[in-house]
């Protein structure tokens, strides 16, 4: 679900080429689970088929593809627009919560503003289960405590990466 | 200039140092009257100090703090205290209960303390150990009551004068999560019965969670949220 829009997000940092796409993709957020080369060239496909990415003339060199994809204006807005989403408060979040952490930050956008777009989205959601928890039947309960445990863990890796933001920017772009 | 309207508690741009030590570093906050206001931050960040100088504990070394329209940073001390006195409420991590006193007169004392007479304090207290879910308890010392029942009699005590504002400082803090969460539940079910405004400092994301809203204090400052300076 995130590989197109990290892959679109490393094309607004700099056009390149397939390869050097996989080895960045793979660097920043493949940690255990390298992209499939496959994976990378049809991905570019569709996202130049979608007017997101364009496909520059074969260069020279070595390698199976050398041709050099540029980000449009679409895909820069799609970008953007994605960086500032909530993501609906859901267990195994953290993965996406992270590629747009360092993602804005190796874009030089300032992540405190989407971490604090997530928050607020995620402390809303906590409201509306506290409030079924509260009133609710004991199953409603359970079931609202359920969800409500995840968000929490959420909210504290939230805290904890606004409160660490400054060694990881050093990290991330040294 | 007065309060603005709708605000019964307000911070503006209150600074606050001990020693060397900055606490608050120009922190506005404001709460409508019936909200339940959760201050939030890590440990350190300075969300008790800005609590108990809107409840007129400490006062700032500049910027204003305002109650119901009148200025609380100009007043002295005796004034100060009556005003904790007569609108006031406080729950803190620790229940506080006076160790000699029985529940049922730890729950009256501020009613003693605002020269009511013992007995008609002992009867306004006592409803709210069946609110609470503490009958039973009435006779019983604080070295008696388990740490849930202890802080909802310290809830009692802070509601039984029927204050306006009710401080609350990690109020759940020394409970483990379950009791937590019904001392919470009590608390909320009750403030919203009575239409008080509550400020609740915590760093529990599950215990901010029961408020109407929440802000973050950070290095002494009350942080704008990113979302509200989108949608402001």
């Amino acid at each position: 679900m995130t590989v197109p829009l990290a892959l679109l997000g490393l094309l607004e940092r700099e056009s390149s080429h397939g390869y050097d796409l996989k080895r960045d993709y793979d660097t920043y957020f493949g940690r255990g689970k390298p992209l499939p080369a496959g994976q990378v060239y049809s991905t570019l496909g569709r996202l130049a088929r979608d007017g997101k990415v364009e496909v520059g003339e074969a260069e020279p060199g070595s390698g199976p593809d050398r041709k050099r994809y540029v980000i449009t204006e679409l895909g820069v807005t799609q970008v953007e627009t994605w960086l500032t989403e909530p993501v609906a408060g859901e267990p195994h979040l953290q993965t996406v919560l992270f590629t747009k952490v360092v993602l804005a930050l190796l874009l030089e956008r300032d992540p405190r503003a989407y971490l604090d777009i997530q928050r607020a989205a995620h402390m809303e959601r906590m409201r509306e289960l506290t409030e079924l928890r509260r009133t609710g039947s004991t199953i409603d309960s359970l079931l609202a405590d359920h969800g409500v445990y995840h968000l929490e863990a959420d909210l504290r890796w939230i805290d904890q990466t606004v409160a660490r933001l400054a060694a990881l920017t050093a990290e991330v772009r040294s | 200039m007065s309060s603005d309207e709708g605000f019964l508690v307000e911070a503006r741009n209150a600074v606050l140092s001990f020693g060397q030590t900055p606490a608050l570093q120009g922190a506005n906050l404001s709460a409508r009257a019936g909200e339940i206001l959760a201050v939030t931050g890590p440990s350190g960040s300075g969300k008790s100090t800005l609590l108990h100088c809107l409840a007129g504990i400490l006062v700032p070394d500049s910027g204003e703090i305002w109650f119901d329209g009148r200025r609380v940073d100009t007043q002295r001390e005796p004034e100060r205290s009556a005003l904790r006195r007569d609108h006031f409420g406080f729950v803190f991590q620790f229940g506080q209960l006076v160790p000699e006193l029985t529940a049922e007169e730890n729950v009256a004392l501020p009613l003693l303390l605002a020269k009511s007479r013992r007995a008609s304090a002992l009867a306004e207290a006592r409803p709210w150990f069946g609110r609470l879910g503490l009958d039973g308890l009435e006779g019983r010392r604080s070295g008696e009551l388990s740490g849930g029942q202890a802080q909802r009699v310290a809830l009692a005590r802070a509601l039984v004068s029927r204050p306006k504002v009710l401080f609350a400082d990690e109020p759940t803090g020394s409970l483990d999560s379950l009791t937590g969460e019904h001392v919470m539940d009590l608390l909320v079910a009750s403030v919203r019965e009575e239409g008080t405004t509550v400020v609740l400092v915590t760093h529990e994301p599950r215990v901010a969670a029961y408020a109407n809203r929440e802000v973050i204090v950070r290095d002494g400052k009350v942080t704008p949220l990113f979302v509200e300076r989108l949608t402001s």
